[in-house]
């Protein structure tokens, strides 16, 4: 009896020091990535072919996705504005919550289920397939060949994707608003450029974004780089990734949602 | 790939997400739609200024000539400090009359210039001083109240 209860208390230990641990080396590995990147800005090439593989090959989904959600809201706030005679609004409901909520996190949800995966497949197979250990007996360091190109190459695409999801999202709107349910046009961009601030709400936005892309790609190549080298090790690793990238993306946005719009 | 192909997609790529950063700051936001050209700063202090915020529209006539530009607060006479930061192809009176208005009935706060009728007109820093303040709804309310108090008592008296 006394000795189960010790077993569990066991258990939970090591379980928390491993979690401290991983966390640990993944700070470093965020750091061994950042001292490399000058070795891939000299070649830069490496990086625009991580540009296309993330950001021109996500074009398609966050193009579609924004125009979607521009649409849903347009209808679903044209629903409750109108109940009280304020369906002009509409310009300002539909971009402020595109330009500060929505675009960069659902564009950045979209990006991690898209982009990040594949990271994590790709590195993740290298490793199992020993090409990363092919390259270390060849003296070229893989972190500065591969890994860091990759993240400079999502992390330039993400603030792109995330306001072609908001400009994509607001037409989507104006769609929906004007052109099918007939609101003013005049005052469905007039109040919305009265509302929307550059500085408070476009920039904090384009900050979030970038925030998202590096701890996206971060935990994309984190896992990839540390999945055991087998099958099952790269599926799971890619499962990580999309699930804590996620509730990263969730975590991270309230905080600075706590320090961007506070007593706005 | 190509990587003639692969640089052409990249830059059209990039090209992408520039206009859509532009489209959402001169369609979308207000960058560009107000400080076109110069502007002179005038000062007016009102007793209460409701819900008036910073970048507020100043209106003369309804159309916009300027904006709030900061707002402050008088510790020497209890009262709100506005600064309002005007066109300067705009030109007013000096004995202008500024009021706090809403624009509807749910809408923003927005300050309206009247102007006056002197020869002198308004420069760079000069404080306006005829002013008046937000309608604060609860004392609206109360003054009705008390009216209504008043009237019912009256012919009660004799």
């Amino acid at each position: 009896m006394m000795q189960t209860l010790i077993g569990h208390i066991r258990g939970i230990g090591r379980r928390s020091v491993d979690r401290v641990w991983r966390m640990g080396v993944a700070a470093r590995f965020f750091l061994l990535v950042l001292l490399h990147s000058g070795t891939c800005f000299r070649r830069f090439h490496l990086i625009i072919r991580e540009i296309f593989t993330a950001g021109v090959l996500s074009l398609i989904i966050i193009l579609v996705s924004g125009l979607f959600v521009g649409m849903v809201l347009g209808l679903q706030g044209y629903e409750t504005l109108q109940t009280y005679g304020a369906e002009e609004s509409l310009g300002v409901l539909v971009s402020l919550s595109l330009v500060r909520e929505l675009g960069p996190v659902v564009a950045a949800l979209l990006f991690a289920s898209r982009a990040g995966s594949a990271i994590t497949a790709e590195i993740g197979l290298m490793k199992a397939t020993e090409q990363i250990a092919a390259m270390e007996m060849m003296a070229v360091d893989p972190i500065a060949r591969v890994v860091a190109p990759k993240f400079w190459g999502a992390v330039i695409s993400m603030p792109l994707l995330a306001a072609l999801f908001s400009a994509m999202g607001v037409l989507g709107g104006y769609l929906v608003g004007v052109v099918l349910i007939g609101v003013d046009a005049g005052s469905f961009w007039s109040q919305m450029q009265a509302a929307v601030d550059f500085k408070e709400d476009i920039l904090n936005g384009v900050i979030k974004s970038v925030v998202f892309g590096i701890a996206v790609t971060i935990i994309a190549l984190f896992e990839g780089y540390d999945a055991p080298p087998t099958a099952e090790g790269v599926s799971r690793a890619t499962t990580r990734t999309v699930v804590t990238s996620s509730l990263a993306i969730l975590g991270l946005d309230f905080v600075l949602t706590a320090f961007m719009f506070r007593g706005v | 790939m190509q990587r003639a192909t692969l640089d052409l997609w990249v830059g059209l790529f990039v090209m992408a997400g520039i206009v859509a950063i532009l489209f959402l700051a001169l369609k979308v936001g207000n960058l560009g739609s107000y400080d076109n050209g110069e502007t002179y700063t005038v000062k007016a202090s009102f007793e209460n200024i409701g819900g008036l915020k910073p970048r507020a529209p100043v209106k003369s006539a309804g159309v916009v000539v300027g904006r709030v530009a900061e707002i402050g607060f008088d510790p020497k006479n209890y009262e709100a400090l506005v600064t309002l930061s005007l066109a300067a192809r705009y030109s007013f009176p000096q004995d202008s009359s500024a009021a706090i208005m809403t624009s509807g009935l749910l809408g923003e706060q927005y300050i309206s210039l009247e102007a006056g009728g002197d020869e002198k007109m308004l420069a760079n820093g000069d404080a306006l001083k005829i002013t008046q303040g937000a309608v604060v709804l609860e004392n609206l309310i109360g003054q009705f109240l008390y009216n209504k108090d008043d009237s019912q008592a009256e012919p009660a008296a004799p």
